[in-house]
């Protein structure tokens, strides 16, 4: 139980007597960092939330977009780190559970999954290994089971994630507009639990997560259940159909406590609940543990009496347990009763709303030595290199990973995983392109850059699809916030992330902050993560494999910006330098010449240039063509001077790589001088073999098939083989 | 004509299946709970995909042991076409209306992947209008799919013509690389890949009409015209 001085005092200035021992265990679980935002909430404020395609409603654990024909689509993104670092496949199954249930709490059916994985060096690091094959098979057990595909993701290694694993999972769901639960609640309503029986199991998870992974608290960690969880999920929708459902709420982080304070607030109603009407799992449970337990698959609903019947003969149908263990009064009060006697009578306000802080920042000292370190490094075999990093665990195929998860049931997914975004049809004839996308590297160097980064890099990819990013969903997680130097990154990271948001005009919908996350070498590198949204209107933009004779196209400038890149961290193992940073000027125009070639069918694939830099990029294309190219990159867009490591592989934004055919390239660069936009035709596909030359020297040469096994062999001879 | 679909707890491509049936072959179709008996006057049964009682004790095995099953045992003795996909085929097989096993494949994981099958068998119900030899690029999607029969049983199925598909390439462990059987009668099928996945052009990259067949060849043999 962890309540702070000052709160203390607020609860003692407040309530002005001594709270009870149940309100306490309320209170400590409701106030940790996990369900209160107590660091951050005062400063999220600042990103722009609103926009046409929003719809705003009370209690909404997701963000809703409208998508049109009267359709919308509904998001949210969790982690589930400090679980999944203790155990984990529990941890990242139970992720999955808890955002499909935050998606399934707006009355939309989920219809996707995607996930960002992050895990110490998997080379040399056995149990690094561990966690990253018991993360994925997690996230395979449960998200298979529920028959809801996980679409798309990215793999990520980084020492800084040393005996830990940061597992963050974002859902996507879909639905009519007019079925959308409207919370709203009257008094004599009844609130009803349905689900799986209540626990011993995530006792005090939401504190667990809010305090450094210092023991391996085993009993914090939930217990998943993908059967129930299906089971939940097509009861809830019958109900849902069936007009049974006044208002709903995952239990998630703070279990009972957290949904029942924060359902009375955000409707403005008083809750009176009796413990001994939850159904549990074993005898002898407390009421303090019914009131915090984190057990999974649970779903907080009320509905009128007059439904309550048919309710409960939903749940019958799929052998759901559901228990009515309280109903709705007006004294805005939270009433938690054993019986006759009072355990706890709290406003439901003061439990919802903890104090919330203010943190001091400092920029961290170790940022004015890293620039400085920033030597020249010694050149070495381009062809080498390259080949290197593409067999490398951060470059390389993630088959290994995305086989074992069904990305294609609901039949829906158009793009599959392995490519910039996965898209899936919508059943009003549109199409939903998604992906995420986070860079420690970058972020560790320059947290704002670097965050801005992660969200342009994320909407490269769904343009890369032809769809126009119309929402995104944030997850920043960061070291203790305590320390000032800590809470420094991710004022600039959220001030960046807020800065290009406005910019582009795109409404942050959904987001999540998780701060202690800190190893036993200390605390991570920031990492934000942004989910991004798009829309395609008509007909999606299938990539279509580069032929002999096809053109190379780069759009956007190269910098001197190899700081935080594959190149520097994997190959030179160095830290330090400048890390790419967008101009926001030349990213939306590059976004809009893009997306305007593919509606005008002038390209044949579009392929985003980001970790690896252009070496790697272009490696990919030949790769997915199965076929070589002469590439000159002698007049490729980049500043003055660039020596030729860095334009191979720094990894500067806003730059695409197009393969257009023959009978287009005229066309295609008169649009682009006409639009002023940096490009450059660098050559030719053709040929079993890569050549890349500068100033007529040849710096790379390699056969493609070479290429083609390095990277597909890469991370699953690694997992095979230890 | 009906087709109906059966839906378990758990069952998770029942509205895939239902989806294509309906909407891209026009059939008129069903979803039946599994407490529900069914109709005497169907036409096809179809055991969809997905994790009947989350794969509890083994995939597919309380399933099979579930009153619905009965009723599908009296259609399939009268000659009515039954389709088990994935899931559908587990459950088949556990309820012994198709000869083998199904078990872990060898990859230990779950594998979800495009293939090609292999037509093997083209006088069931719903391969008719398929060549013997033809390619089908389908998608798996399961964690035990590996098919298994002793020598008696594979010499047998042999010899009644039972191997409907195979897979192209190896793909899992599974015996003969067999992807799908059929009963001797030649009416019930159970295949591990999901034709429910390809038969569309839009979800299928490669080529959805070899899938389509296998819904064509369905109509063809219901006499439900296109």
């Amino acid at each position: 139980m962890s309540l702070q001085k000052h709160e203390t005092k607020y609860v003692k200035d407040t309530i002005k007597r001594k709270l009870t021992k149940t309100e306490l265990q309320i209170v400590a679980a409701e106030w940790s960092e996990h369900c209160s935002y107590k660091s951050s909430k005062k400063h999220l404020k600042m990103l722009p939330t609103t926009g046409p395609n929003v719809i705003l409603e009370k209690g909404y654990d997701s963000g809703v977009l409208d998508v049109g024909d009267s359709y919308v689509v509904t998001v949210h993104i969790e982690s589930h780190n400090h679980p999944s670092a203790v155990e984990p496949f529990g941890g990242a199954a139970t992720g999955v559970g808890g955002v499909i249930r935050d998606i399934l709490s707006t009355g939309t059916r989920p219809i996707a999954i995607l996930d960002g994985l992050r895990f110490g060096n998997i080379e040399n690091d056995a149990h690094a290994r561990w966690l990253f094959k018991n993360v994925v098979s997690g996230i395979a057990d449960y998200g298979n089971c529920l028959g809801i595909p996980t679409i798309g993701g990215e793999v990520e290694f980084d020492d800084c994630y040393k005996n830990y694993a940061l597992v963050d999972v974002a859902a996507i769901g879909y639905g009519k507009k007019d079925r959308l639960i409207k919370n709203h609640a009257n008094k004599g309503d009844l609130v009803v639990l349905i689900g799986g029986p209540t626990g011993r199991d995530g006792i005090g998870g939401s504190q667990f997560a809010s305090n450094s992974l210092e023991s391996e608290d085993r009993s914090a960690v939930q217990i998943p259940d993908p059967f129930i969880e299906k089971l939940i999920i097509e009861t809830i929708l019958e109900a849902r159909n069936e007009k049974c459902i006044n208002a709903m709420k995952d239990l998630g982080g703070g279990g009972l406590s957290c949904a029942i304070s924060e359902t009375a607030e955000s409707l403005g109603i008083g809750i009176e609940l009796d413990v001994d009407s939850v159904h549990t799992r074993e005898s002898g449970l407390s009421p303090d543990e019914i009131m915090i337990s984190e057990s999974q698959e649970r779903m907080l609903i009320i509905t009128c009496k007059e439904k309550l019947s048919k309710l409960k003969q939903i749940c019958d149908k799929f052998g759901v347990t559901c228990s009515t263990i309280g109903h709705v009064k007006d004294d805005k009060m939270m009433h938690v009763k054993k019986g006759k006697n009072t355990l706890a009578l709290l406003p439901a306000e003061f439990v919802a709303r903890a104090p919330l802080l203010d943190r001091k920042k400092t920029k961290p000292k170790y940022l004015k030595q890293i620039k400085k370190e920033n030597k020249a490094k010694k050149t070495l075999d381009y062809s080498k290199t390259i080949l290197k990093l593409l067999s490398s665990p951060n470059i390389s195929s993630k088959h290994w990973v995305f086989r074992q998860y069904d990305h294609e049931v609901g039949i829906r997914t158009v793009v599959k995983p392995g490519f910039d975004a996965s898209v899936l049809r919508l059943d009003n004839g549109k199409f939903l392109s998604t992906k995420i996308d986070g860079n420690p590297k970058h972020c560790y160097l320059d947290p704002r850059q670097g965050a801005i980064g992660c969200f342009e890099e994320a909407c490269r990819n769904v343009v890369c699809t032809g769809a126009n990013p119309i929402g995104m969903v944030d997850h920043l997680q960061f070291g203790n916030p305590e320390d000032p130097e800590i809470f420094w990154t991710f004022m600039e990271s959220l001030e960046g992330l807020t800065e290009y948001a406005k910019f582009l005009r795109i409404p942050c919908v959904g987001g999540k902050v998780s701060f202690y996350n800190e190893t036993p070498l200390g605390p991570i590198k920031p990492t934000p993560l942004i989910g991004v949204l798009g829309i395609i209107d008509k007909t999606p933009f299938l990539p279509v494999p580069p032929n002999n004779g096809d053109y190379l196209i780069i759009i956007g400038k190269t910098r001197d910006e190899l700081g935080g890149s594959e190149y520097f961290e994997y190959i030179h193992k160095f830290i330090g330098g400048i890390c790419p940073s967008v101009d926001f000027k030349d990213s939306k125009i590059n976004m809009l010449a893009v997306l305007s070639l593919i509606k005008n069918k002038l390209v044949k694939s579009v392929h985003d240039c980001s970790k690896g830099g252009f070496a790697i990029a272009v490696s990919e294309l030949s790769i997915f063509g199965n076929i070589g190219c002469n590439i000159d990159i002698n007049n490729m867009p980049f500043v003055k001077n660039l020596s030729s490591e860095k334009i191979l592989f720094s990894e500067s934004h806003s730059r695409y790589l197009l393969v257009i055919d023959q009978k287009n390239i005229i066309r295609v660069k008169q649009f682009l001088s006409k639009k002023k936009i940096s490009f450059a035709v660098l050559g030719k596909f053709s040929g079993d073999q890569i050549n890349i030359t500068y100033k007529s020297k040849n710096l790379v040469k390699i056969i493609v098939d070479i290429l083609r096994k390095r990277y597909f062999s890469g991370l699953e001879d690694l997992l095979k083989h230890g | 004509m009906k087709v109906g679909v059966i839906v378990f707890p758990g069952s998770n491509c029942d509205r895939d299946m239902f989806h294509v049936l309906t909407d891209v072959f026009h059939l008129n179709t069903q979803y039946f709970w599994h407490e529900k008996g069914l109709p005497h006057d169907i036409d096809a049964v179809v055991l969809p995909g997905g994790f009947s009682y989350g794969d509890r004790l083994r995939a597919g095995v309380i399933a099979a042991n579930s009153p619905v099953i009965d009723d599908v045992k009296k259609l399939a003795n009268k000659g009515i076409p039954i389709l088990g996909v994935c899931n559908g085929f587990q459950i088949l097989v556990e309820s012994n209306l198709l000869p083998g096993v199904l078990l872990k494949n060898d990859s230990l994981n779950f594998m979800c992947q495009w293939t090609n099958l292999i037509v093997k068998n083209n006088k069931t119900p719903f391969t008719n209008k398929l060549q013997l030899n033809q390619k089908i690029p389908i998608p798996i999607a399961n964690g035990e799919g590996r098919y298994y029969a002793d020598a008696q049983l594979m010499h047998d199925l042999k010899k009644h013509n039972q191997i409907v598909f195979t897979y192209e390439n190896y793909v899992n462990g599974s015996l003969q690389q067999i992807a799908g059987i059929c009963n001797e009668d030649g009416n019930i099928v159970g295949m591990m890949p999901h034709p429910e996945r390809a038969a569309e052009g839009v979800i299928n990259p490669l080529d959805n009409k070899p899938s389509s067949l296998i819904f064509e060849s369905l109509i063809h043999t219901i006499g439900v015209k296109n």
